[in-house]
């Protein structure tokens, strides 16, 4: 298993996309703080560029490397090795791989211009939401067969949670405005992990004035740490989730 | 050594199995073959666990193989068309391989030295020809001295020398008292190789007949015209 896993990552590192993409998350990182004039607004332009493109990148690639991976998979499944070993060491490669192209892209200018707690924040979670992108990306490719449906689906993922999402939250606000919507409203926070990410960081950031509404809600309900602890436990549940679900499938799937 | 009871799978509607049965033993060469979508590749998935059956049983040197994964080391299977991760080289995949099978029997190198696939090992899987992927993969199910081969159009693809050293190995494998089960549409090439054929419609099993009583039956000396004389008859 180690031996896959090693050298899945080593094929997705010397793709020429995830170099690009790591180039990428270099440039969008420098200029958020150089362009910025003190840290912390530098820090709040990273954080919703991260939070628009490391979802799509993930979500994307991770989907298209497996379906590529077709007949490597078969190849693999042909030897003596469990098949949930196969589709743990393609999500660990395939995680592996991507955040630390994240991590070298835009960890070093993170450390170079922000506070050290802060920029080691931003870095879990910019890999928690690698890491459940691709969970998303594998659960697709188990939904389709076909390659344009099951690419076609992560889009659609990707629109959802990066910009439906919170026009349904306002929509909804306003309609049940006269009523009293703080909880449901964070139970509604949870369906979203990029929300919870946003929350989780601006939480630390301490700057409530852009917290916007769940935000907000968040804090009032839970206090900061109660807060960033529940939003980091349904991270992790988001992470884990969709891909154990596509491990059952993938343990009965035709190949 | 493999043993296939009424298995049957379906693909939403359609059947594409329709309760096989199959005893193959040691020593045996077997041809698979039939029209385009007859089950063959189906059956051989089933084989090798890469599709489930909807029923049936499957035994493998009379273990089921549901129970656990660990049969398949007795099998070397070379797939029809060999696509690998762009940037594994030659060199990377072999090494994984023997990794996951992790075997302390002294390897079997003769085809890998054959096709000096030594001189290679460091060429990314994104530049070699569909050819050169052929022959990763016919050395990667030689490679480990499995008891069953598995060889899904083995000599499509590959150059006529390639092919006929492919083919002198199959030769020695089954004197070496192998089971070896190959699917072709190449009927010519299969005269000097295999010992038995199966033919497959629709799921089905045609028949299953020893070479040579077939071309008795026929009156034929050629596994292609007794063949064609077969469905003639239908």
């Amino acid at each position: 298993m180690g031996r896959i896993f090693k050298y899945v990552m080593l094929d997705i590192l010397k793709n020429k996309f995830v170099i690009a993409y790591m180039v990428m998350m270099s440039l969008v990182a420098w200029s958020a703080f150089t362009l910025e004039d003190n840290s912390a607004k530098g820090m709040l332009t990273l954080l919703n560029l991260i939070l628009l493109t490391v979802p799509l990148v993930s979500v994307l690639f991770s989907a298209i490397y497996i379906y590529n991976s077709s007949e490597f998979i078969e190849l693999l499944v042909s030897h003596p090795i469990k098949r949930s070993k196969i589709w743990l060491s393609l999500y660990w490669g395939l995680c592996g791989s991507l955040a630390t192209a994240f991590i070298i892209g835009a960890g070093i200018p993170l450390l170079l211009f922000a506070e050290f707690t802060i920029s080691l924040l931003m870095l879990v979670v910019g890999i928690l939401i690698t890491v459940i992108f691709v969970s998303l990306a594998l659960l697709s490719t188990i939904i389709y067969r076909d390659k344009a449906k099951g690419i076609g689906l992560t889009i659609l993922i990707w629109i959802y949670f990066a910009l439906l999402f919170d026009g349904i939250l306002l929509f909804l606000m306003f309609q049940f405005a006269d009523y009293p919507i703080e909880k449901p409203m964070v139970l509604m926070t949870a369906l979203s992990p990029l929300d919870l990410s946003r929350i989780l960081l601006l939480l630390q950031l301490d700057s409530t004035a852009i917290m916007g509404y769940t935000g907000a809600i968040f804090r009032n309900f839970f206090g900061n740490t109660v807060g960033m602890s529940i939003s980091f436990t349904l991270l992790i549940l988001w992470s884990t989730i969709p891909f154990l679900v596509s491990l059952k499938k993938f343990k009965k799937k035709d190949l | 050594m493999i043993t296939v009871e009424n298995i049957k799978k379906k693909f939403g509607k359609l059947v594409v199995l329709n309760g096989i049965d199959l005893t193959l033993k040691k020593g045996e060469c077997i041809a698979l073959i039939g029209p385009n979508g007859c089950g063959k590749t189906t059956l051989m998935k089933i084989i090798l666990g890469m599709v489930m059956a909807d029923s049936g049983s499957i035994l493998v040197n009379n273990e089921s193989i549901t129970k656990s994964e660990l049969y398949k080391q007795h099998i070397g299977y070379m797939p029809q068309i060999g696509r690998y991760p762009q940037n594994m080289t030659i060199g990377q995949i072999i090494d994984m391989v023997k990794g996951i099978r992790n075997e302390k029997k002294p390897l079997d190198e003769e085809l890998y030295k054959a096709y000096e696939l030594d001189k290679l090992l460091d060429k990314k899987m994104s530049t070699l020809s569909g050819g050169t992927m052929q022959k990763v993969s016919a050395v990667l199910s030689f490679l480990f001295n499995p008891s069953i081969l598995i060889l899904d159009e083995p000599t499509a693809g590959l150059d006529p020398i390639a092919a006929e050293i492919l083919k002198q190995k199959i030769i020695k494998e089954k004197g070496n008292g192998k089971l070896i089960i190959i699917t072709s549409h190449l009927l010519s090439e299969l005269d000097d190789m295999v010992s038995e054929i199966i033919f497959m419609q629709e799921g089905n099993i045609i028949f299953h007949q020893a070479v040579s009583a077939l071309k008795e039956s026929t009156q034929t000396a050629k596994i292609s015209s007794a063949i064609l004389q077969i469905l003639k008859n239908k």
